[in-house]
């Protein structure tokens, strides 16, 4: 029969509907202002003896709380209003002290049971949370540089004790050329080569000396590249760690740069601090049994409690130039850790060990940990936090020859060796790093941009709902009902795959509100026109509809195609953008077509009609 | 909409506006240039809430004197609403810095930063670079599409259609030196895609007029397509419209010159999926042969 929908298509379309009504509720519930609480150091737990002290700050100020949890080591209370969060954190940190980091953060009130099926709210961008953003750009060329410095050096050693004489090395362009004494070396050193360096590509060329030129492939250095931006990135992740904040984001952008979001953070200087912060490591030689206290210190092991060593004041080189380390096994089977410093720093420890040999040489462990003291000033309390250095020994070896570039640790326990190899790099950036973009946006300005959005989705979409219920009758009705399923289908795809709300997504929320009506404007005028064409009101809806729907697959087909472009090219904000819109326009085919005929034939399908409530002069 | 409206009567008319119009953008991009936002130059900006609004030049002279560079000053929304942006290379506290400085000449009146944004040189950039690839990128894959979908008279129609807005919309920008920043740069994208959608519509019933109308010429056929999507045309530029009023009064400033973007784009649009897209298949000769599958050669084997 003409316009009625079997029974399974009026089914899927329900259950869409029901689905998508689920997934979308989230985001009705407003989150809730929360101070969490996380023990600084990594593998702590949160105890009953910390959580009664916090309930008793929050009771001293008088701060209303509610619904505590603890999940893992981290415990979350909730308060009931938002300006209580910065008097309830200052409170919480000055009793626990710098042993715990308390950080603002907005507890999420989804019910248990949409949370047990995995439905959460959208999280909101920087712009509408607050916060800094910052782009950090990894310097790729000068890790490179140091890269072909290390590989420089160790052709030198290899080739010595390969017995293949050459009169000199040189880094030309990105290339290594070696220069042989002749062509009959250099073919056995060529040979060498291949067999222990195939990431080089070798070229023969006769100048006042037999030369091999090296090209480093453009595989090999783009596996450099990823390991470079991968170690950078695992160490901005633990320095943004100790910061504290709720949900901080790291991802890597592009080809060489690093993304770093911290939402509720303000002080940029201090987050700066810490993201680009100095050095974690240093190298330092064991001082003479009758040196001087003046140009020594004392310092405690990390794994031994009570062993120190007396260390020179002098520090030969910094975590800093340490690009790599990594645990292996020397040709006797004993663990190593292989630790590689880029070009400067392989150049201070040559010069340094050269007098050394024999003597030992530490590794020192640097971290830096927030304390907090309060002063009283004009009769109100001030607190301030400094950044305490402590110190510990991680390593102490003895020189057996001039150390450079690369150089490796030994007579090691195996699980030692990958604990040392792990604290070498855990510090350290492969390659320096400097900021390119930072933004910050205040949470009162973040507030005003989510007033003004949603502002102005309800307003569009009063308008919008208007014009077609005036111009288009009952008709209008079914599209606007449509519409309000679009929209709650489109929130509910973006809650779902964890899809981040900023300003300019919701002017893509709204711009798709304006268009996606546009599919049923073509259908109705359709169906106006075949009206008018003299068919049967059942004939021309069903007319209207198949005769629209290849306009409006081609007419969204290539809008899609722009928005894909948009959000390839795109970053940050555009990217927003472009995501809500895509969404929006696959979203409102299912609605504007499937959801709409289904009202439709609902109302007109399988009777007699003489006249359809569509508007316009039939 | 009983419409009958003798489009192409106007096409010579509409043929001047569009081309007065695109020798004024490309003479204002040429001559004036674009007033590029933070995102393309690189820079600094600050936006400052005053307690009591402040006179704009006394906070310029004020940072001039502290030796800040090319700065400039506007207000943001509201009177008390202050950007500050200058080429200034960020450091950090730059902000505190800046508004000590403003509190210090403005005793009484209580600062706020409310935002803070640095963005290196080389960035900018490259946000321009690959802004300019993707527009590109964006009219070449929809030249091909409709290509492929329609004719090629089809897409060059289109596409002309859509460099004509676009370039419209940049030189309004230009004239008006209105800032451009990155949401513009995604309004004018998202205007392709709008302006497309507009033009495919139009040209679909062109399509199908000119299988199914058997007697009339070209113009008589696109008239009667024109006319036969005017409602449908209206209507949906009338609820777009509507939605991007609705964001460029109350969706804040941030967003402001994106609304505006689209909102020309919108209108630009729509007048170019009537007549550019129409008077370019016009004077492409567009027939009907066009458009039906060539039928096989009979060889013609008489002596």
């Amino acid at each position: 029969m003409l316009n009625k929908y079997p029974l399974w298509k009026n089914l899927l379309i329900m259950a869409v509907l029901v689905f998508a009504c689920i997934y979308a509720a989230p985001n009705l519930y407003p989150p809730d202002p929360a101070i969490q609480v996380t023990p600084a150091r990594s593998g702590a737990e949160m105890s009953e003896q910390v959580l009664s002290q916090v309930r008793e700050a929050l009771g001293d100020k008088q701060i209303e709380f509610f619904g505590e949890e603890v999940k893992g080591s981290t415990a979350l209370f909730r308060l009931t209003a938002t300006d209580n969060q910065l008097p309830a954190k200052d409170a919480v940190q000055r009793l626990l002290g710098d042993e715990y980091i308390v950080a603002l953060n907005l507890a999420p009130t989804t019910p248990e049971w949409l949370l047990n099926m995995g439905a959460g709210p959208m999280t909101l961008g920087l712009d509408l949370s607050g916060g800094v953003h910052f782009l950090m750009e990894v310097d790729m060329e000068e890790y490179l540089k140091g890269k072909m410095t290390n590989y420089r050096e160790e052709f030198r050693n290899r080739l010595r004790e390969e017995n293949l004489r050459y009169r000199r090395i040189q880094l030309d362009d990105g290339k290594v050329v070696i220069s042989f004494v002749d062509a009959a070396v250099r073919s056995e050193g060529s040979s060498f080569i291949s067999r222990n360096y195939p990431e080089f590509l070798r070229e023969e060329k006769d100048g006042e000396y037999a030369d091999l030129v090296l090209t480093i492939t453009e595989q090999k250095i783009k596996e450099f590249e990823n390991y470079a931006i991968k170690q950078n990135l695992t160490t901005l992740r633990n320095r943004v760690n100790e910061l504290g904040v709720a949900e901080p984001l790291v991802q890597r952008q592009g080809r060489n740069r690093i993304v770093v979001e911290l939402p509720g953070v303000q002080d940029t200087a201090e987050a700066k601090k810490i993201l680009g912060k100095a050095a974690n490591l240093e190298f330092r030689l064991e001082a003479e049994p009758g040196a001087s206290r003046f140009a020594t210190e004392e310092y405690g092991f990390r794994s031994e409690e009570r062993r120190t060593a007396r260390l020179e004041k002098k520090i030969i080189t910094t975590g800093d130039s340490v690009t790599n380390a990594q645990p292996s096994f020397d040709e006797n089977g004993f663990p190593q850790v292989n630790i590689d410093l880029d070009s400067k720093g392989g150049a201070v420890m040559t010069q340094v060990t050269r007098k050394a040999v024999g003597k030992r040489m530490a590794v020192l462990f640097v971290e830096r940990k927030p304390k907090t003291t309060y002063d009283v000033v004009d009769g109100k309390e001030v607190a301030k936090t400094v950044q305490v250095v402590e110190k510990s020994i991680i390593s102490l070896a003895t020189i057996q020859s001039t150390l450079g570039n690369s150089f490796r640790i030994t007579g090691l326990e195996s699980a030692e060796a990958s604990e040392l190899a792990l604290l070498l790099r855990a510090g350290a950036l492969a390659a320096p790093m400097y900021f390119v973009e930072e933004r910050t946006v205040g949470p009162s300005l973040g507030k005003e941009n989510i007033e003004q959005g949603v502002n102005s989705v309800i307003l569009g979409l009063a308008l919008v709902l208007g014009l077609m219920a005036i111009y288009y009758r009952l008709f209008g009705m079914v599209a606007n009902i449509a519409l309000l399923a679009n929209i709650v289908i489109l929130i509910a795809l973006m809650s779902m795959i964890g899809a981040t709300l900023t300003l300019p997504g919701i002017a893509g929320i709204v711009l798709t509100v304006g268009m996606a009506v546009d599919a049923n404007v073509l259908i109705f005028s359709r169906i106006r026109e075949e009206l008018k064409a003299g068919r049967s009101p059942q004939q021309a809806i069903n007319e209207g509809y198949n005769r629209a729907f290849l306009t409006i697959f081609d007419a969204n087909l290539t809008t899609l195609i722009v928005a894909v472009i948009l959000f390839a090219v795109g970053t940050g904000p555009v990217k927003g953008f472009a995501v809500t819109l895509s969404f929006g326009i696959i979203t409102s085919m299912f609605t504007a077509i499937m959801l709409t005929r289904a009202i439709v034939n609902a109302i007109y399908g399988g009777r007699r009609i003489d006249s359809l409530s569509i508007g316009g002069r039939v | 909409m009983n419409t009958n409206f003798d489009f192409m009567r106007l096409r010579k008319a509409a043929m001047i506006l569009s081309l007065l119009l695109i020798v004024v953008s490309v003479a204002s991009i040429a001559t004036r240039g674009l007033n590029l936002g933070l995102d393309f130059t690189g820079g600094t900006l600050l936006e400052v809430q005053y307690e009591n609004a402040e006179a704009l030049d006394k906070i310029t002279s004020t940072l001039n004197n502290a030796g800040y560079r090319d700065v400039t000053v506007q207000n943001f929304g509201s009177e008390t609403d202050v950007l500050v942006r200058m080429s200034e290379a960020f450091r950090d506290n730059l902000g505190n810095e800046v508004l000590a400085v403003l509190q210090q000449e403005s005793a009484g009146n209580q600062l706020t930063l409310l935002r803070s944004e640095f963005v290196g040189a080389q960035v900018g950039e490259e946000l321009r670079d690959e802004g300019g690839l993707a527009l590109l990128l964006a009219l070449f894959i929809v030249m091909i599409y409709v290509a492929a979908r329609f004719q090629f008279k089809f897409s060059v129609g289109a596409v002309a259609a859509l460099f004509h807005d676009v370039i419209i919309i940049i030189g309004l920008f230009s004239l008006f030196q209105w800032e451009f920043d990155l949401t513009v740069m995604a309004a004018l994208l998202a205007v392709i895609g709008y302006s497309l959608n507009d033009t495919i519509v139009v040209s679909d019933h062109i399509r199908e007029n000119f299988r199914v109308l058997r007697r009339g010429d070209a113009a008589e056929v696109i008239n009667f397509s024109i006319n036969q999507t005017l409602g449908r045309t209206i209507m949906t530029s009338l609820t777009t419209a509507l939605v991007l009023l609705a964001l460029m009064v109350v969706g804040g400033d941030i967003i402001h010159n994106f609304s505006v973007a689209l909102m020309i784009g919108v209108v630009v649009g729509t007048y170019s999926s009537v007549f550019v897209a129409s008077s370019i298949l016009m004077s492409m000769n567009i027939s009907r042969e066009d458009l039906i599958p060539p039928e096989v050669e009979e060889i013609d084997d008489r002596p």
